[in-house]
């Protein structure tokens, strides 16, 4: 979701006769639930596979301040403001476990930075759609924190324990992410006409794209079936695509709102709703640079980061002074 | 008159919190460091909170039927009273760090003798900011004697940020007739009487951040009478204010 | 010079009484900034009171292949656990 598409080194899932016997007994582990910890021996494959999704992840989050930030200067009241600026503070905070998370396994957060801002590693399609209008923070929590906390709430299981721990505190935060999401989405929909129209607009921009989060469907993805396998992705795109549209309906029902998909339907011998595809051409070509806001996000995070780059200096050559001055006097 | 003196009072600490807790929170997603961007934000709601605080209670001393909303979205630049100082552009990081540095100086003196004051929920507001502004005094101090005293280039950064906002300086120790009011009505101390401990404090940091204190230049005032604010104010505003302005009456 | 700061573990006590636990990591340049910023970073919802924090590469952790003679001994000694004695109801509270 957050780590959509992320390729896993290996070549499917070697059976038990391929394996080595380092791997049998990791395999092993894994399968008797027992957590993999820094310093545990583990396949390269795994620590790769695990540093490209969480570090995907961890980029999700801090572009994702982007798209809410942009509104936090315009919040109608005080309280908006204050509840929004909380929840884009949050999401730097998430960015952050995550990002110390994937460094137990070797790798820096400069190294991670430098690799998103050279397009090398990716983040969710979804912070390159545009915020318009103060609905879509109401959006943005209710349909963009929905799905993303559906993906999160199982990987508090996964194998690896850094990862596992990351992924509890974030469900812990993140549960009133969407909560005040559907709270604007409320407000807007009982509000005046112009207010409702901005909801429906929203509603309309934000769905495809939200279904989109979960990536394209992985059914006979290899890279999938291992990270299953090693617990580090716990349930397929399509599963989890099907419980947020379940799930969202009657939500959109209760706020007036309408789900911009004619073909959308419960199907009782399902016992789930049938919806649409997104549009799968819109999303590569999102993932490739082309959506509409991707030229805008990387250079605010490029121009932060190089904007920054004289205070780290700065900061870390007096704490050097620092240590220099006390050495000095003992 | 009393009741007019202390509605002007609120609104100069109320007004000081709004404006720069809004100019502190434009820095979400774009600090130097995650760890600085988390601790800006909770600068800013720090400030949006106690902004909610003092503008509460102007709106109750006022006694005309609005909100702290009423007053933080639906009143035009002549009638803010919040320092020239915090309504200064961020600037570079270097920028915004000292200006929050020299606000906080003030801010903590202030509150602390808030906490004394004869009026009670003034007192009470006081001691709650109090414990934030002690914090954000430490953290802005700090930082600005890491940045001044760093490198060349962050030392350069700084004395030219503190050569930018230093004539704005003066503007909270010059006392006119609500500062006269609220002191013989023991709500609030004179402001002339903070030149000292304040300006101790900041030299102090600056001392410590090897920074130069500039020549006196002509002090820079008209924001807390809301005599004459800058230019960047009404643009603050205009974005601050749009959807109460754009959709008036509806509920957010 | 690589500028990137030092990486810090940091610990709360989450309240009086309980030992600190370790609640994540952190960048900063030195100590003291360290210390605000596991304030500001853990301790956003009032989750501590108390903060130690440690620079990363001062801990010195036990290596996954010492876990057999590290930790299995204990197993054995089941005496040290309340459990393992049988005494008598009319004994009272023990």
């Amino acid at each position: 979701m957050y780590a959509q598409m992320v390729q896993s080194t290996g070549k499917g899932v070697k059976t038990r006769a391929e394996m080595t016997e380092e791997e049998a007994r990791f395999q092993d582990r894994i399968d008797a639930g027992e957590k993999i910890e820094p310093r545990d021996w583990m396949p390269e494959g795994y620590r790769k596979t695990l540093i490209r999704q969480i570090g995907q992840h961890a980029h999700s989050e801090i572009v994702g301040q982007l798209p809410e930030g942009n509104w936090i200067t315009r919040a109608p009241t005080l309280e908006r403001k204050a509840i929004l600026l909380a929840k884009v503070q949050d999401e730097a905070g998430h960015g952050l476990y995550l990002y110390c998370a994937a460094e137990t396994l070797g790798v820096s957060r400069d190294e991670l930075t430098q690799d998103l801002l050279s397009g090398r590693m990716k983040y969710s399609s979804i912070f390159n759609y545009p915020t318009l209008t103060w609905a879509d923070m109401g959006a943005v929590g209710w349909l963009v924190d929905g799905a993303a906390i559906m993906n999160q709430v199982p990987l508090q299981r996964t194998s690896y324990g850094p990862y596992s721990r990351a992924m509890i505190r974030i469900c812990k935060e993140e549960s009133f992410h969407q909560r005040q999401g559907y709270d604007i989405m409320m407000k807007m929909a009982k509000g005046t006409p112009e207010q409702k129209r901005m909801a429906q607009d929203a509603l309309n921009r934000f769905w495809y794209p939200s279904l989109m989060m979960f990536g394209p469907s992985d059914a006979d993805s290899v890279h999938s079936a291992q990270s299953m396998a090693w617990k580090i992705k716990i349930n397929t795109n399509d599963e989890l695509r099907q419980k947020f549209v379940d799930q969202t309906v009657p939500q959109a029902e209760l706020l007036g709102l309408t789900i911009p998909d004619p073909e959308l339907k419960w199907n009782e011998a399902r016992g789930h709703h049938d919806f649409s595809q997104p549009d799968w051409s819109e999303f590569f070509a999102v993932i490739q640079g082309d959506g509409p806001c991707n030229s805008e996000r990387m250079e605010a995070r490029r121009k932060a980061w190089d904007d920054g780059a004289w205070v780290r200096e700065g900061l870390m050559a007096h704490a050097a002074k620092k240590a220099a001055r006390k050495v000095a006097a003992e | 008159m009393e009741g007019a003196a202390l509605f002007q009072f609120l609104l100069r600490m109320g007004d000081n919190t709004l404006i720069l807790g809004h100019r502190v929170s434009e820095w979400c997603g774009h600090a130097p460091v995650l760890e600085e961007d988390i601790a800006l934000a909770n600068t800013a709601l720090d400030l949006i909170g106690q902004t909610q605080m003092w503008l509460g209670l102007a709106a109750e001393v006022e006694g005309q039927g609005r909100s702290a909303d009423d007053l933080a979205f639906l009143r035009d630049v002549w009638d803010f009273r919040n320092l020239l100082l915090v309504e200064q552009p961020n600037g570079d990081f270097g920028q915004t760090i000292l200006r929050q540095f020299l606000f906080d100086a003030w801010h903590v003196e202030m509150l602390r003798r808030l906490t004394d004051s004869s009026d009670a929920r003034i007192a009470a507001i006081a001691a709650k900011a109090l414990k934030e502004a002690r914090y954000h005094v430490e953290r802005s101090g700090d930082t600005v004697i890491g940045l001044g005293d760093g490198t060349d280039e962050s030392h350069a950064r700084m004395q030219a940020a503190l050569d930018r906002l230093w004539p704005y300086l003066g503007e909270m120790f010059h006392g006119d007739g609500v500062d006269e009011a609220m002191e013989k009505a023991a709500i609030a101390p004179a402001a002339e009487a903070l030149r000292a401990p304040v300006s101790e404090r900041i030299e102090a940091v600056l001392d410590k951040a090897t920074l130069s204190i500039p020549e006196t230049r002509h002090a820079r005032s008209g924001g807390k009478s809301g005599v004459r604010h800058s230019e960047h104010l009404g643009h603050l505003l205009t974005q601050m204010q749009w959807l109460q302005r754009a959709y008036p009456g509806a509920t957010w | 010079m690589s500028t990137e700061w030092p990486l810090w573990e940091v610990f709360i006590r989450g309240q009086h009484g309980i030992s600190h636990r370790h609640v994540g990591s952190l960048h900063a340049p030195d100590a003291e900034m360290a210390m605000k910023n596991a304030r500001d970073v853990y301790t956003r919802r009032n989750e501590g009171v108390s903060i130690w924090v440690v620079e990363a590469r001062h801990i010195t952790a036990s290596s996954p292949s010492d876990k057999g003679p590290f930790y299995e001994p204990s197993h054995s000694k089941v005496y040290r656990h309340p459990s393992f004695f049988d005494i008598p109801d009319e004994a009272g509270h023990m």
